[in-house]
C-alpha cells in the first residue's frame, strides 16, 4: 500500500509538471470557453483537497474481502460504474474523477483506519463507502474530525444525522411504515411474528414496526425472536411460527443465516404462496445465495428492485451488466450506492467548489432525476426523499412489483413516538 | 410458558421439537465427527475444519450445475455422487495439507493451531477468488425439498431426515473403521503409544496421513449435506466452527462416544430452550451450562484411559 501511494504521488507530481510545461505554449491559443467550464483549482479548492486542474480524487471504502464482501461487492461495482459514467460525460467541474479504493476487510476498526488514510494522506474530496452500521459508526468520528464527506448507501436503522454524511439508503421508517400499511390494507394482516438477527438494525427496525403494528394498525405481535449472527438452525422457531399461525411473518435476518432460514422454512412445508412473509433484508443479491425456488412468494420492502420499469432503470441495468457481467444482479443497496457519485457531482457543481463545507451546504434540495429508482431529492437531514416499494420474489430470483407508495416518503431518522 | 398452547398443540410441539432436536443432533454429529477424529486421534486442532466443509459444499454446487446443464436426466440422484466427490476432494486436500504442513508440526501442537488458522484464511480467500465473494445457490432435486405431513400440525422436513440418515451411515462407518478394521487398530495403536506402534512395524506417518484425510473427508460430506439447510459462501465455514469445537471439547477430546453424547445433549438443550425462550437467550443458556459443566469436568463428558 505504501508503495502504491508513493507511486501515485510521484506520478501525480510528474503529471502536474508535464502538464504545466505543455500548458504554456497552448495557453495562448486555447479558446476562452475552456476556462469557463474548468474553473481554476485555486478557486474550487481552498482546503487542500486532492484536486488538480484535470483531476479530483474520490475514495471508495468497502469490504472487498472478509464476510461482508458478499454484500459490499455490488456497491463497489455500482460506484465505479457511476464514476466512469461521470468521467465519460466530462467529469466534475471539468475534472476527471480519480478513484482510490481501500478495503475495509469486514473489520470495523480497519474502516476507521482506512477512512483516515483516505482523508489525511489522499485528501479525498469525497468518499463513497461503508455498508454495515458498525463500519459507519467506526468511521464516523474520523469523517467528523477531519471534515470529510461520506456517501453511505445502505438502508439502516436511522437515529443518526451527521453533517459529514449523506445517506443515500432508506432510514428505517421509510422502509417499514408504508409496507406495513400495505400488508394491513391488502392482506388484512392483524398478527405479526418477527424474526431477526441479533444486532442493532433488526432490533431498532422491529421496535419501529411493533409500535406501528400495535399503535397505528391496532394489530398484535405474536412473537419477536432474535438469533445470533451466523445462526444456522431455525427449526424450533419455525415450529413456533406454525403453531402461532401469524398473518404475517416479518423477517430481518441477515447474512448466512438468511439462507438457512428460507431453506428450512421451505423444508418445513411453509408455503409462501399461502403464508404472507414480509422481509426487509432480502434483495436480489441475497436471493442469489438463498435460491429463487426457496423464497418464491415472499414479499420484500425496498425502494429499488432490478425489475423496475422506468427509462432510468432500463438504461442502468444494461450498463451495469455490460461492465460487470451478464450474471450479476442489482439489489437495493447497489442502486443506492450508484446515486452517491451523482449526488456529489451535482452538489459540487451547485456549490461551484469541492470544499466539503460548501458541498454540504449545497446538498439539501439537490434533485436527481436520473436515479434508477426514479426521482430522489436530498432532505435537510441529509437523507433522501424516496418511495417505498413492495415486491414479490419469483423463482428466477427477480422481483415483481406489487406496491409503490404514491408519494416520495420524507426521511425521518428520529421518528417521534417510535422510540 | 405452556398456558398459551392447547393440549393438541402441546403434543405436536413435543413431536416436532423432538424431530427438530434430532435433526440438530445429526447436524452437530456430522460436523463434529471429522474434527473429533483429527483432534482425538492425532491431537491436532484443525482450525480450517469449516473450510474443508465448505470445499465439500462447493463440490456439491459444481456437481449440481454440471448435472443441470449436461445430465438433467440424472439430476434427481446427483446428490449421492456429489457427496462421494466431496469426500474425495476434502480428503485429498486434507492429505496434501498433512503432508505439506501438519506433519512438520506434530511436536508443536500450538503451532498447528496457528498454521491451520492461517490455512483457513488462505482457503477462504481462494474460494472468494475462484467462486466469487457472493454466496452461491445449490439447487436441490425436487424429492429432497418439502416435508412429510404426518398430521395436520406435524410436518417433518425431508432434508432433515436425509441428514439424519447420512449421519447414521457415516457414524456407523467410522465406528466400524476405527473399532473393527485393521486400519482402525493401527490408528488406535499409534494414538496409545506412538514409539511402540512404530516398533511393531506400523507406519505411523501413513496412519497419520490417512487419519487426517479421513477427518477432512467427513468434513467434506458434512459440508455437502449442509448445502440443503445452510448457505454456501467463502466464509460459511465460520458459521459452524464454534459449535463444532464446543461439541468436541464438551464431549471429551479423544472419544467418539463422547462426541455423540455431547452433540445430543447440546442439541436437545438448545432446541428446547429455543422454543420456549428466544434464539439468543437459548444460546446464552446453553453456553453457560457447557461452561459450568466443563468447570466441574475439565476433561469433558467422556475420556479414554490412555497411558501417557
Amino acid at each position: 500500500m505504501a508503495d502504491e501511494t508513493e507511486k501515485g504521488l510521484e506520478s501525480a507530481l510528474r503529471r502536474r509538471l508535464l502538464m504545466g510545461l505543455a500548458g504554456l505554449p497552448a495557453l495562448a491559443v486555447m479558446p476562452r470557453m475552456a476556462f469557463a467550464a474548468t474553473p481554476p483549482t485555486s478557486a474550487v479548492n481552498t482546503t487542500g483537497l486532492a484536486v488538480t486542474d484535470t483531476e479530483v480524487t474520490v475514495g471508495i471504502l468497502h469490504s472487498a474481502t472478509g464476510t461482508m464482501a458478499i454484500s459490499e461487492t455490488g456497491s463497489i461495482q455500482s460506484e465505479k460504474l457511476a464514476i466512469e459514467q461521470i468521467n465519460a460525460a466530462g467529469g466534475v467541474l471539468g475534472r476527471k474523477i480519480k478513484v482510490i479504493q481501500e478495503d475495509g476487510a469486514s473489520d470495523w476498526p480497519t474502516f476507521a483506519e482506512k477512512a483516515k488514510k483516505l482523508l489525511v494522506n489522499d485528501h479525498c474530496a469525497a468518499v463513497m463507502g461503508c455498508w454495515t452500521s458498525a463500519s459507519r459508526k467506526a468511521a464516523l468520528p474520523v469523517f467528523e474530525q477531519y471534515n470529510g464527506l461520506l456517501y453511505y448507501p445502505t438502508f439502516y436503522e436511522g437515529l443518526e444525522q451527521s453533517k459529514n454524511v449523506i445517506y443515500t439508503g432508506q432510514e428505517a421508517t421509510q422502509q417499514i411504515l408504508a409496507s406495513l400499511d400495505w400488508v394491513h390494507k391488502e392482506k388484512g394482516a392483524k398478527s405479526f411474528f418477527m424474526v431477526g438477527s441479533d444486532y442493532i438494525w433488526p432490533r431498532t427496525s422491529n421496535k419501529i414496526a411493533r409500535k406501528h403494528v400495535e399503535n397505528v394498525l391496532k394489530g398484535t405481535v405474536s412473537g419477536e425472536e432474535y438469533f445470533p449472527l451466523g445462526h444456522t438452525q431455525f427449526n424450533s422457531v419455525i415450529n413456533k411460527i406454525k403453531l402461532k399461525k401469524p398473518d404475517v411473518i416479518w423477517v430481518d435476518v441477515v447474512g448466512g443465516s438468511n439462507v438457512a432460514f428460507y431453506k428450512q422454512l421451505k423444508a418445513a412445508g411453509i408455503d409462501l404462496n399461502k403464508q404472507v412473509l414480509l422481509t426487509i433484508s432480502v434483495t436480489e443479491d441475497e436471493i442469489d445465495g438463498i435460491g429463487g425456488e426457496n423464497i418464491a412468494g415472499a414479499y420484500s420492502c425496498m425502494k429499488y428492485f432490478q425489475s423496475l420499469k422506468n427509462p432510468n432503470n432500463e438504461a442502468f441495468v444494461p450498463a451495469f451488466k455490460k461492465m460487470w457481467g451478464e450474471k450479476t444482479v442489482i439489489g437495493d443497496v447497489t442502486q443506492a450506492a450508484y446515486l452517491g457519485p451523482f449526488l456529489w457531482k451535482m452538489a459540487v457543481e451547485k456549490a461551484g467548489s469541492f470544499d466539503v463545507d460548501k458541498v454540504v451546504a449545497a446538498s439539501p434540495g439537490i434533485e436527481l432525476k436520473t436515479a434508477p429508482e426514479g426521482y430522489v431529492k436530498i432532505h435537510e437531514n441529509h437523507h433522501l426523499w424516496s418511495k417505498t416499494r413492495v415486491a414479490r420474489a419469483k423463482p428466477d430470483g427477480q422481483f415483481e412489483l406489487v406496491y409503490e407508495s404514491p408519494e416520495l416518503i420524507e426521511p425521518n431518522p428520529f421518528p417521534k413516538g417510535y422510540q | 410458558m405452556f398456558g398459551e398452547y392447547s393440549l393438541g398443540d402441546l403434543s405436536s410441539i413435543f413431536v416436532m421439537q423432538g424431530f427438530a432436536g434430532l435433526i440438530l443432533f445429526s447436524v452437530y454429529v456430522l460436523m463434529a465427527l471429522g474434527l473429533a477424529i483429527i483432534f482425538g486421534q492425532m491431537g491436532v486442532i484443525n482450525m480450517a475444519h469449516g473450510e474443508f466443509m465448505i470445499l465439500g459444499a462447493y463440490v456439491t454446487y459444481l456437481c449440481s450445475t454440471f448435472f443441470q446443464n449436461h445430465l438433467p436426466a440424472l439430476f434427481p440422484i446427483y446428490f449421492f455422487l456429489a457427496m462421494i466427490l466431496a469426500f474425495m476432494a476434502s480428503g485429498a486436500l486434507g492429505m496434501l495439507v498433512e503432508w505439506a504442513l501438519i506433519r512438520h508440526l506434530y511436536k508443536r501442537p500450538l503451532d498447528t493451531l496457528l498454521a491451520t488458522w492461517g490455512l483457513s484464511l488462505m482457503l477462504q480467500q481462494a474460494y472468494r477468488s475462484i467462486f466469487g465473494a457472493r454466496e452461491v445457490g445449490v439447487e436441490l432435486p425436487s424429492w429432497l425439498i418439502g416435508s412429510v405431513q404426518v398430521t395436520d400440525s406435524i410436518e417433518i422436513p425431508i432434508n432433515g431426515l436425509f441428514v439424519m440418515a447420512v449421519t447414521v451411515l457415516i457414524t456407523v462407518g467410522v465406528a466400524v473403521l476405527i473399532f473393527r478394521s485393521r486400519f482402525g487398530q493401527q490408528v488406535r495403536a499409534v494414538m496409545a503409544n506412538r514409539p511402540m506402534a512404530g516398533a511393531v512395524g506400523i507406519d505411523s506417518e501413513k496412519v497419520d496421513r490417512y487419519t487426517f484425510g479421513l477427518g477432512c473427508g467427513i468434513a467434506g460430506v458434512a459440508g455437502s449435506a449442509f448445502t440443503m439447510i445452510g448457505s454456501t459462501g467463502p466464509t460459511s465455514g465460520q458459521l459452524y466452527i464454534v459449535d463444532t469445537f464446543l461439541i468436541v471439547v464438551f464431549g471429551g477430546a479423544a472419544s467418539l462416544l463422547g462426541t455423540i453424547a455431547s452433540a445430543f445433549s447440546i442439541s436437545q438443550t438448545q432446541s428446547t430452550l429455543e422454543f420456549f425462550l428466544s434464539g439468543s437467550m437459548a444460546k446464552v443458556l446453553t453456553l453457560l451450562a457447557v461452561v459450568g459443566i466443563l468447570m466441574l469436568r475439565p476433561q469433558g463428558l467422556f475420556t479414554l484411559k490412555v497411558r501417557r
